[in-house]
């Protein structure tokens, strides 16, 4: 390379591409990797010219991205999505001794008292669907959502389980289902990274693995956008040092449209009045779960591939009526407002939005009279869009919430499902890791067709 | 169907490859296996329990013979007959093969291989990877160095020219920065120049930055971190590993010691100090920590991991897959992978102190002062042994008849925290340390006086504990007692008095006043504000104590009344026991109890150990335990393995699909029996294992850590795979290389500075990395080494270039993690908030990357940006990547933007007096060389229009240079502000310059 050539090219900002062509195999993204030819392929083999580029999954599915958001903690299947009326009966009781067998809580001795439902629960939409009286605007999408009430998982602690949801496996060290998608369909945005998570309430347990890329090359991995200071880390010039000579001096492209398209995107200033008072933004630049939501839109319309909010806020052990109140307070609206809008914007279509966390919480109670422990047998969880069936509710649990009594969904078949919808086949999206080619069900998953439009 | 028909047609035009003449043969290894690895052993390979119709296809015996059927699979020589080719090209629906359901169809081409292999005689091969290496003849070309004549031999079969040597400056920073991570300066350019090569190398491997090097690529295949990871991610002490490791690098430890040390150096005769850190190795597993949580499942969690680790790190094998069941493709059974388990898991999660070499010297002084003053006692009381065996029979008389509990539920109210009772009725508490724990029983109810609780030592706890605090002490604010009559929903509150113990501190007054701390009699006050302590100091803490506590009333309760004991605590107690007597007014003797339960071992079968502390409580001698508390306190301590009680063993149990709670029978410690046997003679425990494992007829041990070191140095192993040589990996290109220098390395004694000599005194290693287009279309990975290896440097070596050319880097060696300045918002996204984060300052801030403080729910953003692992799991190879995050990184990253502002300050001071010279030592420092006309045109050309920025106003020179709008850094005399800010942005630019952060 020739670095007097580097040096102008430098204040024409194209400095080094001949190098990233020649070494990196950069392309229209703009990001590249050099060692990236799908794993371990033989040495000297084809190298795609661009890891990021837009890539034909192995049939033509219905969605093209996909917006999750991960309600961290847990949230309560009983008092938002599950309607049990006999659990109100039998408030106080102690549960039936055959309910138990081989049942391990969290932290509750399993023979606790049964905790009646702290919310009205009532149907909705023409589909009927049955929603917690605190889930007001999320009741109004009631016919675009594919509500599951049967997902299973074997994690019964946050970190493990919430790493379960992300990679399909508890232990730590597997691509997340972000990286997988991208890794799969590549990117459509060439000033944004293909997979974006924000951040919400507090850190989440499972960390920065829960968006991580695992063993796939760095550039799979999420991308937090954050709130608070640079939205990209390291994007603002130092203290001082102006733009121009930012500009002059940026080695790689997308680097520098990044600086210019994250500081655009997280600007809501040109969103109408309406848009954000649906979403239930009152100071656009305040940090929340319905800033999260209208950011998680921009992405989608830019051509980001995967959107993951991360709501930390959902562990119920104990204040249970005014934790899940403020909880549903500070996202149904966003939520609701997020399909809405993308329903408007005809994005709803070939986008997947997903909604829930990593496990469910037990009809028994915990403390006093206002807690749920850890839950893994069933827990709720809504789809939207994207090829799901909508105005459907999925599965059907026990009297108790407790087990599922119909139509159980795994993790893994829950995986299986998404990807088809983004139209791979769960058993063909392999990466070779280790002798071994990994994918995201593991050695599991069965596609859903109950769940499918 | 049409994709059937045409594979037949392709078939029958193509020739019988029996016809083909000067074909080249079909090998085996490169080309059936990988065939039959992907199409077909997954059903028929060494995993019994998934074998279909009995047809094993890995062994050429069993492929013969076929399966259930008794039709051969395959007929040597015969294309026409064998049941493989059929089933492969039948065109019936429910017979062919691979079954359609498995998607995964042969090639034509794959097809044509098997034909071809099956006609010339269907013979299989050993996989090359599970034989001992060993050293092939050296091809006869005309060069002295064996590297170099079988690269440049097959070159010549290939029709390839190696590249020239690099030029100097090149050769000279890519030494530099193999060896010892950092970038060399014009001056030792110059030296290197006179000198040579061979000169270069051996300072460098003299050098102790070649650990600091080093060590990393270790580091990162052992998942070294700061911290426990999981939700809860708290700081861990491990640093003193970290530190070992760059020492043993450093003394070039032998390869197999360094494995064997890591492995059971604890294990060895006198392990010293040293050889205890060393084991810390297989602790850098991570830590679950989270509310709730069973601490077993999460240390079968910790289990798995390190046998993931020594798998990757020391055999590259994946081993990951039988621990659910038989390997698919590798020879590793579902038993053996809990063969090799069974070494590791006898064992306890020790924590133990880490001396300074001073504070050894002090201990051995104290123990000798002790020695002495044990003599000097002895002989002032000739009657000892007499008065002694007398104190021991009047204590045995006194002793008191205890009960211990046995719980039919443990908890903690909370739920944080799940006790287990162990078989001495001891009960554990691991996992999340909350202090509200209850234990409750059925015992006998029939005048029951008392109750005592006995703090114990255990090895799982830090430093044996009794407690889990830093020091292992504990802290207990209150305990109860009730009664739940049968029938009975009611708990009942048994008043307890007359606490006594055998130690208990004096009384502390806090400064509220309100909240004392120490006597035993505080366990029984009514509040938890107050707190019985029983640290007996330095020296002489992490010692059981008791303390014995009497009902009011004796109690009585009719058959099947349960008993509940509940203990409130700050510090958490990490062991306890609770039992009952009804003796008449129990108290607590005020001996130590470490003494009382040295004499439940009838004095005949009593180890030294236990008759010493017998002596100890006997003598309460002043002085010696005076010279006891003299002893120091460490700074820093050390997670390692420690075996267990050899009367407490923990059996290895099969377990069913690899889940922890499921086991199945119990399994013996054993070795794979593919590779070499387990010598006769060793011992079945981890010091077996790690001298096997380290053992030179291993067919992996040496070919793995060559493939790293030549990996760290080319960018890519001879084995591509590096975690992995089983038969899924791609035949390396030069397999006589790796094997050469495998059994080089061992005759050399298994060192790694002779292999990195031998590696970078190669013609090969030497040649010029630049490639014409036609050599990087023929070879765009350079796996036929036909030029000099080219790549980024890793994250820690970027980063230490920056703090290397700007003059910023500290030497100091070893220590804590040293926090780097990370953005707020990154901080403010963790589970727990990290309140010890605070940033380095001053030199300090400026150490090499490598003791950076590695976080791993909140990885470093320049080491992660850089492709830097985060320590969750064992990385034995680093995907590089580049992506727009790493260019942010590297122009406006704090320690990045500081390096540029000391670049600028660097090059005012000793660049010279005019701008042009500035330009050229700025460049060279950065790149190593001159810059020609052209780019030092280029460089003042940007700085000038920076100084008219300046000069406009635009720019505030003291923000530039400091970050502040109103402070100004010490400037070189002869310079100005604006100097200063002009040359900052300037060298921000040469700091990212692909050249300054590339090995060429």
């Amino acid at each position: 390379m020739n670095i007097s050539q580097e040096l102008q090219a430098a204040r024409a900002r194209l400095l080094s591409r001949r190098w990233f062509l020649r070494d990196c195999g950069v392309g229209l993204a703009g990001i590249a990797a050099q060692s990236l030819y799908a794993g371990e392929t033989a040495r000297g083999s084809d190298a795609s010219p661009n890891p990021l580029a837009p890539r034909q999954p192995h049939f033509t599915g219905k969605a093209k991205r996909v917006i999750y958001i991960f309600q961290a903690g847990a949230p309560s299947h009983l008092e938002l999505f599950d309607n049990k009326p006999e659990l109100t009966k039998r408030n106080g009781q102690l549960p039936p001794a055959e309910l138990l067998k081989g049942y391990r809580a969290a932290f509750i001795n399993p023979n606790s008292a049964l905790l009646g439902p702290k919310f009205k629960f009532e149907k909705h939409g023409q589909c009927g669907m049955e929603l917690s009286e605190v889930l007001p605007h999320t009741a109004k999408i009631a016919d675009d959502l594919c509500l599951i009430r049967t997902l299973q998982t074997e994690a019964v602690n946050h970190a493990p389980a919430q790493i379960m949801m992300n990679s399909g496996s508890q232990q730590f060290g597997r691509p997340s289902f972000g990286s997988w998608s991208l890794y799969g369909l590549g990117s459509e945005s060439a000033d944004l990274p293909g997979y974006v998570v924000l951040t919400s309430a507090k850190g989440t347990s499972g960390g920065a693995s829960n968006y991580g890329c695992g063993f796939l090359p760095t550039m799979y991995g999420g991308t937090p956008f954050r709130s608070t200071g640079d939205p990209v880390l390291y994007l603002s010039n130092p203290k001082g040092i102006e733009d121009e000579t930012q500009r002059g001096i940026q080695s790689y492209e997308m680097a520098y449209r990044l600086q210019t398209s994250a500081p655009e995107l997280m600007d809501l200033a040109k969103e109408p009045k309406e848009v954000l008072e649906r979403y239930g933004i009152k100071d656009p630049k305040e940090a929340n779960f319905a800033r999260n939501c209208l950011l998680a839109r921009r992405l989608i319309e830019r051509g980001v591939r995967f959107v993951q909010l991360f709501h930390e806020a959902w562990d119920q052990h104990g204040n249970l009526t005014a934790g899940v109140k403020q909880n549903a307070l500070d996202t149904d609206q966003a939520s609701a407002a997020l399909v809405t809008d993308l329903k408007q914007r005809g994005l709803l279509n070939d986008t997947i939005v997903i909604w829930g966390g990593e496990f469910g919480r037990t009809p028994m109670v915990q403390g006093g009279n206002d807690g749920r422990d850890h839950h893994n047998r069933c827990f709720s969880l809504w789809l939207a869009g994207g090829g799901v069936k909508p105005g459907h509710t999925h599965g059907s649990t026990d009297e108790f919430g407790f087990n599922v009594a119909a139509d159980p969904v795994h993790v893994h078949d829950l995986h299986a499902t998404l990807l088809h919808l983004l139209g791979f086949d769960h058993t063909r999206l392999t990466f070779r890791f280790q002798g071994r080619d990994y994918r995201l069900t593991d050695v599991h998953g069965k596609l859903v067709p109950g769940i499918l439009a | 169907m049409p994709r059937r028909l045409c594979a037949l047609a392709f078939l029958l035009l193509v020739p019988l490859a029996s016809d083909l003449r000067g074909a080249p043969p079909v090998d085996f290894q490169r080309d059936v296996q990988p065939i039959l690895n992907e199409h077909c052993n997954a059903c028929h390979g060494v995993d019994a329990n998934d074998r279909k119709s009995g047809l094993r296809l890995d062994l050429r015996e069993n492929a013969l013979k076929g399966g259930e059927s008794g039709t051969p699979a395959i007929v040597p020589g015969k294309t026409d007959d064998g049941e493989l080719l059929r089933r492969i090209l039948s065109a019936d629906e429910s017979e062919v093969m691979p079954p359609r359901s498995h998607n995964k169809p042969l090639t034509p081409k794959q097809i044509e291989t098997l034909k071809r292999w099956i006609a010339d005689g269907a013979k299989y091969e050993t996989h090359w990877a599970f034989s001992t290496p060993q050293k092939p003849a050296v091809p006869a070309v005309v060069t002295p160095h064996p590297i170099d004549a079988f690269v440049r031999s097959h070159l010549k079969s290939l029709e390839i020219a190696p590249s020239r040597q690099a030029d100097p400056a090149t050769l000279c920073r890519r030494l530099y920065l193999d060896l010892i991570g950092l970038p060399p300066t014009p001056e030792e350019l110059a030296t290197f120049e006179k000198v040579g090569v061979e000169a270069t190398v051996k300072t460098l491997l003299a050098s102790e930055r070649f650990g600091e090097k080093w060590a990393r690529h270790w580091l990162d295949v052992a998942r070294y971190s700061d911290t426990n990871g999981y939700e809860k991610d708290v700081q861990r002490e491990q640093w003193a590993w970290r530190d070992w490791v760059i020492d043993a690098f450093n003394r070039d430890m032998p390869y197999d010691q360094f494995l064997i040390e890591q492995i059971a150096g604890d294990l060895l005769p006198q392990a010293t100090q040293s050889q205890v850190i060393a084991t810390g190795f297989l602790r850098n597993s991570m830590i679950n920590e989270e509310g709730a949580i069973v601490a077993e499942q999460f240390r079968m969690v910790e289990m798995f991991d390190r046998i993931d680790c020594v798998g990757k790190a020391v055999l590259g094998l994946s081993t990951q897959c039988a621990q659910c069941h038989t390997h698919k493709f590798d020879p590793l059974t579902h038993d053996e992978y809990y063969g090799m388990f069974a070494y590791l898991n006898n064992t306890y999660e020790a924590q133990s102190w880490v001396y300074t070499a001073d504070q050894q010297k002090q201990l051995a002084d104290i123990r000798l002062k002790v020695e002495d003053a044990e003599r000097r006692w002895r002989a002032t009381r000739p009657q000892w042994e007499r008065e002694f065996a007398d104190w021991q029979q009047n204590l045995l008389s006194q002793q008191i008849v205890w009960e211990p509990l046995e719980t039919i539920e443990l908890g903690s109210i909370s739920g944080l925290n799940h006790p287990t009772q162990e078989a001495d009725k001891s009960i554990l508490m691991k996992g999340h340390p909350s202090g509200d724990v209850f234990f409750i029983g059925v015992p006998k109810l029939d005048g029951v006086t008392g109750v005592r609780l006995e703090a114990l030592t255990h090895r799982d706890l830090p430093h044996n504990g009794p407690g889990r605090s830093r020091l292992g002490t504990w802290a207990i604010h209150e305990v109860e007692a009730f009664v739940k009559k049968p029938g009975s929903n009611d708990w009942e509150k048994l008043k307890l008095v007359n606490a006594t113990a055998d130690f208990s501190e004096p009384e502390q007054k806090q400064p509220d006043g309100k909240k004392p701390r120490g006597p035993v009699g505080l366990l029984i006050d009514g509040t938890d504000d107050s707190t019985w302590l029983s640290d007996r100091g330095m020296g002489l803490r992490n010692q059981p104590s008791t303390a014995v506590l009497q009902f009011e009333q004796p109690v009585n309760a009719p058959e099947g009344t349960q008993f509940k004991f509940v203990m409130r605590m700050g510090d958490m107690l990490g062991c306890c026991r609770v039992s009952l007597t009804r003796q008449a007014a129990p108290v607590a003797p005020p001996v130590d109890h470490a003494a009382i339960l040295a004499l439940q071992t009838p004095a005949d079968r009593r180890p030294p150990q236990q008759t010493a502390t017998l002596l100890a409580a006997w003598r309460a001698n002043d002085e010696i335990a005076t010279l006891w508390k003299s002893s120091p306190q460490a700074g820093t301590s050390i997670l390692h393995l420690a075996d267990r009680d050899p009367a407490d063993p923990r059996a290895t149990h099969l377990l069913d699909r690899g889940n922890w709670d499921r086991p199945l029978q119990v399994v013996e410690p054993h070795v794979p029996a593919a590779f070499h046997p387990f010598p006769a003679d060793a011992p079945q425990n981890r010091l077996g294992f790690a001298r096997w494992l380290a053992d030179a007829k291993s067919p992996l041990t040496a070919r793995v850590e060559v493939n790293r070191v030549w990996q760290s140095i080319f960018g890519v192993g001879l084995v591509e795979t590096a975690e992995d040589f089983g038969t899924r990996a791609a035949v390396p290109e030069y397999r006589e290389v790796l094997d050469w220098l495998a059994v080089d390395f061992m005759e050399h004694g298994w060192s790694r500075k002779h292999l990195i000599a031998t590696i970078v005194t190669s013609a090969t290693y030497q040649q010029s990395s630049s490639a014409t287009a036609t050599q990087l279309e023929r070879d765009p990975r350079n796996a036929l080494l036909a030029r000099g290896p080219r790549f980024r440097a890793d994250a820690e070596v970027v980063r230490d270039i920056a703090l290397a050319v700007s003059g910023l880097l500290t030497a100091k060696m070893g220590g804590p993690g040293v926090i780097p300045p990370v953005p707020q918002n990154m901080l403010d996204y963790n589970y727990v908030y990290p309140g010890y984060w605070k940033p380095a300052e001053g030199a300090e801030r400026y150490r090499r990357t490598v003791y950076g403080f590695r976080k791993r729910s909140m990885p470093d953003p320049v080491m992660s940006n850089f492709d830097a692992p985060n320590g969750d799991f064992a990385c034995a190879r680093r995907i590089r990547s580049n992506t727009p995050l790493a260019a942010l990184t590297g122009l406006n990253e704090t320690i990045f933007v500081e390096s540029a502002r000391a670049l600028a300050l660097r090059v005012l001071k000793e660049g010279g007096a005019t701008d042009a010279d500035r330009a050229s030592r700025a460049f060279s420092l950065c790149t190593l060389r001159q810059p020609t006309p052209a780019e030092r045109d280029a460089i003042l050309t940007l700085l000038e229009s920076r100084r008219k920025r300046i000069a406009d106003g635009w720019l505030n020179p003291r923000e530039v240079t400091t970050g502040d709008p109103a402070t100004l850094p010490a400037l070189p005399p002869n310079t100005t502000p604006q100097d200063a800010a002009a040359w900052t942005l300037v060298a921000r630019v040469l700091l990212n310059l692909d050249e300054t952060m590339t090995k060429n």
